[in-house]
């Protein structure tokens, strides 16, 4: 028991400081961005007092933005609070199951930048079912999610594919694939069977009721079943990988390609199925996204949530719970980060801020370790490389 | 300069790496350390070049106590190394890597390659190398990598150098270059620490001789100790050095293989025609210096090529052309050369790397499921058949030693149904201890009926396994000779000298 309290804190260690600094940076860039903050610089006490109101403001205000707001509306009750959280949840459902796709591709040697049109593919897919198909309840949820994971396998497993026959880098082909993605769905969004009737902007009609994911905590809260699916996709991840023979292959090829080679696992194989399966996580990540949040398929439906899907694994050191509570917290920072913005005026990119100080920290190791003075940590750092290396 | 380290001490979580250890270096001394693999010897060396730090200890360097928590305090106090597994970058050439990590040392100033080229040629001409400093690393053999080690100590000022296993990976010629390399840098008040598990090199040019077992400094001997008696020193009982290899019926050929020819990416023939066979219960030696092909037939023989023409035929069926998997399968086990690379997976555990090849068969795999409890039942048997020490079969099995990692992968490959074994340099790197238990284990497999093709360039190993020698030189089989030639008939026809009439 507390040798596995203390292999969790080890594990946590280094993300956790990096998002330490990254908001400790991130804090000292509102305070000096503030003009009242500026104005006191002559008086050095003032100044300090300022700045930290002005820090503790903004996080406050990101808190409220992300957990709980206890600033109720008239007539609203306790649980009306929580509403932030429901948000929170919300943005994290669609980057769990992209960022699930990224970490599964990193445990294999490979680098998934691909979740992005992966999530496309999927988007497109669960909409069209959605929308154009009458299916019983339950069925037609079942059939337009399928249909969206199986788009996106397809097109994460050309990637695979082209990397096993040919060799070529996964990182070019996924960059490419996604650029194609995001002109597809331009598209097909003009396309007659896309159109909404009645509307000449590029925007698909509403998924019938049938196909919506059900609402979890009444009308007033966007909270709904995508948050099941994407937990439960993360323990499908955590069981492939450890408690079955696939996923011992796939860990063989990622640890050390060679090896696995020579011992007879089959490494085009193992490239092709994992390009598949991460596509599918993507894809699902895509149809959530429609059946539960959006309803409708428009330009803008991937968001970032493809490109945030590589910090949330790199955060969640590609270990799926890790990955789960990574995307919460990025989910955390979108939601709270609106509230912040029009309560204090601290514009929501800094929370991109954040974002990109927490990938450069978690990407430079040496860095948090010397500033911290850890002698030795685990070997985390070696995933980013890693995954260069297929 | 003098080295003394006294009372060294180094602990992994239970494990004592190195027991209260106290060693001394006289200046212009060679000073060989002998211990068996996971004795503690490169632990001790990465202390003394502070690549670890000792739990407790000190280091004295002519009669001084100094400080050394990293290796850039080594290098100042005069202590360079060559470590067991090289440190260059494959894409550099020489001078980029000899400046590699002191870019801005005041001696150079800014990144000054021009500097560094020209102390390279001085340091090679000094001691007698033959490098270009504008070669790239990887295009160069193994002896002259080396070499850049050693220059990169040298050019740094080491006046004491450390040398980790560095003859595990060189061709006779070139161990005989650097031994000889080893006595003009003492003749030049250079001090050296020698770490190998040749004790035939120990003899050949130690001053004095220490030697390490499970981290404790056991004795320190003259190097007029004979080769049996510093065996049983390191490993703690009497070692057969030479095995004992019974007389029995050789049965039919078992593996047969036809014109074959591997080629490279790009379509140079690497293996040039070759035909052998090998019969059961017999061990077919594949001798040669290294580069001459041996590689590369031998993973040829699994499919691990990818370009092989011919044929190659295991109790009669054609398996050229099947997958990797079907090979294995189909009763050829295979120890590969690099067991780091191609044998095992560093990270993952002792147990998952005993079933690397079965982990989708019964009883291992029910359906897609992967039977964790039979899985560390398995491996339990396993490391008790073929006696391999650890501490627990889910530690990785990167922290095993090297003897002990070779066992894993021995006792991976004999667990399959097996035919042909088929073993790439099976004893590099090993201590006598592990030696005398592969080469049993070989002769057992011989013993039993199965053919063994062993690829090796330690002259001494073929000799004492083979039943018949055949010899690669630039990608063909020279000759096949029986078990009955000479050291020196066997060294001439290495260097492609052939001299009398093939016997098979
Ligand atoms: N970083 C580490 N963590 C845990 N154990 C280690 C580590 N490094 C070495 N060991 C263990 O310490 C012991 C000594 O290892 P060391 O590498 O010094 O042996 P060695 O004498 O150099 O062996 P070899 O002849 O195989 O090179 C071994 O049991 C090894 O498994
Ligand atoms: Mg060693």
């Amino acid at each position: 028991m507390r040798n596995s309290l203390a292999k969790f804190l080890q594990a946590i260690k280094l993300p956790g400081l990096s998002f330490l600094m990254a908001f400790t940076l991130t804090g000292l860039i509102i305070a000096i961005s503030d003009a009242k903050v500026i104005a006191k610089f002559s008086t050095p006490l003032e100044f300090i007092k300022s700045a930290l109101a002005a820090i503790g403001n903004a996080y406050l205000a990101l808190f409220q933005g992300a957990v709980y707001d206890v600033n109720l509306t008239k007539g609203h009750t306790f649980i009306h609070g929580f509403y932030p959280l429901s948000e929170t949840i919300v943005i994290a459902t669609p980057l769990i199951l992209t960022g699930l796709s990224v970490a599964l591709a990193f445990k294999a040697g490979l680098f998934n930048i691909g979740a992005q049109g992966q999530f496309i593919f999927g988007a497109i897919g669960a909409s069209y079912v959605g929308f154009h198909f009458h299916l019983p309840i339950g069925i037609h949820i079942l059939v337009a999610a399928l249909v969206g994971a199986f788009f996106a396998a397809i097109w994460g497993g050309i990637v695979g594919l082209l990397k096993a026959r040919t060799g070529a880098h996964e990182v070019i082909l996924t960059i490419m694939m996604n650029y194609i993605a995001s002109y597809f769905i331009l598209w097909i969004l003009k396309t007659q069977s896309f159109l909404r009737p009645g509307r000449i902007d590029p925007i698909a009609p509403e998924v019938n009721q049938s196909a919506r994911l059900p609402l979890l905590a009444g009308a007033n809260f966007r909270l709904n079943f995508g948050i099941f699916i994407a937990l439960a996709a993360a323990v499908f991840v955590w069981w492939l990988l450890t408690k079955t023979t696939i996923g011992f292959k796939f860990r063989a090829v990622g640890a050390n390609g060679q090896a696995a080679k020579t011992a007879g696992i089959s490494v085009p194989f193992v490239i092709t199925s994992t390009m598949m399966i991460c596509g599918a996580l993507a894809g699902l990540g895509g149809a959530v996204q429609v059946l539960g949040s959006t309803y409708s398929l428009n330009t803008d439906i991937a968001g970032s949530f493809g490109f945030d899907a590589i910090t949330v694994a790199l955060l969640g050191r590609a270990q799926p719970l890790g990955t789960v509570f990574a995307a919460l917290l990025f989910g955390a920072l979108h939601a709270g980060g609106r509230t912040m913005q029009s309560s204090t005026g601290v514009p929501l990119d800094i929370v991109l801020v954040t974002q990109a100080l927490v990938v450069l920290f978690i990407a430079a190791p040496a860095f948090v370790r010397y500033i911290f003075r850890i002698k030795k940590l685990n070997a985390s750092a070696s995933l980013t490389s890693k995954g260069w290396n297929g | 300069m003098s080295l003394e380290l006294r009372g060294i001490t180094k602990t992994f979580g239970s494990l004592t790496a190195n027991d209260s250890i106290n060693l001394r270096v006289e200046t212009g001394q060679i000073h060989a350390i002998l211990g068996e693999n996971g004795a503690g010897k490169s632990t001790l060396m990465n202390i003394v070049y502070g690549l670890l730090n000792a739990d407790s200890g000190e280091i004295l360097v002519d009669e001084k106590l100094v400080d050394i928590s990293e290796p850039i305090d080594a290098l100042s106090a005069g202590i360079g190394m060559v470590h067991q597994h090289f440190m260059l970058i494959p894409v550099f050439t020489v001078a980029e890597n000899i400046i590699l990590g002191h870019e801005k040392s005041s001696k150079f100033g800014v990144i000054d390659i021009d500097a560094a080229r020209l102390a390279i040629r001085k340091v090679s001409k000094d001691f007698g190398f033959e490098v270009d400093p504008d070669a790239i690393v990887e295009s160069l053999p193994v002896g002259i990598q080396q070499k850049v080690e050693i220059i990169r100590a040298l050019i740094y000022e080491a006046k004491v150098l450390i040398l980790d296993e560095p003859t595990a990976v060189l061709t006779p010629q070139e161990t005989d270059e650097l031994l000889k390399t080893m006595r003009e840098l003492k003749a030049k008040g250079t001090s050296i620490i020698f770490i190998t598990h040749k004790l035939r090199e120990v003899r050949e040019v130690a001053d004095q001789i220490t030697i390490i077992r499970r981290g404790k400094v056991v004795a320190a001997v003259s190097p007029t100790t004979s080769e049996g008696e510093l065996a049983s020193m390191m490993v703690g009982r009497a070692v057969d050095l030479a095995p004992v290899k019974h007389k029995h019926q050789i049965g039919e050929p078992i593996l047969v293989a036809t014109n074959l020819t591997v080629r490279d990416a790009m379509g140079t023939a690497i293996v040039k025609s070759v035909n052998f066979h090998v019969n059961a219960g017999e061990v077919l030696a594949i001798a040669g210096v290294q580069g001459n092909g041996q590689s590369e037939l031998a993973r040829a023989l699994i499919n691990l090529e990818s370009h092989i023409e011919g044929s190659i035929k295991l109790a009669g069926a054609e398996i050229r052309g099947s997958s990797i998997y079907d090979s294995l399968h189909s009763g050829i086990a295979f120890i590969p050369e690099s067991r780091e690379l191609d044998g095992l997976v560093g990270s993952f555990s002792i147990a998952e790397n005993l079933i690397l090849d079965l982990h989708d068969q019964q009883p291992y795999a029910k359906g897609i499921n992967l039977s964790a409890s039979t899985v560390l039942s398995e491996a339990e048997k396993r490391v008790t058949e073929f006696d391999i020490r650890l501490q627990s079969v889910s530690d990785a099995v990167s922290t095993l030693s090297g003897g002990n990692k070779q066992k894993v992968v021995i006792a991976r490959e004999l667990s399959r149904p097996v035919k042909v074994l088929v073993a790439s340099q099976p004893t590099r790197g090993l201590d006598v201890g592990s030696i005398e238990f592969v080469h049993e284990r070989i002769l057992a497999e011989r013993d039993q009926g199965r053919g063994v093709i062993l690829f090796s360039t330690e002259l001494d190993e073929v000799m004492a396994l083979a039943d018949r020698i055949a010899v690669m030189y630039r990608g063909e089989i020279l000759e096949i000779v029986d078990s009955g030639v000479t050291r020196g008939e066997l060294g001439l026809l290495m260097a492609g000298v052939v001299t009398k009439k093939a016997s098979a």
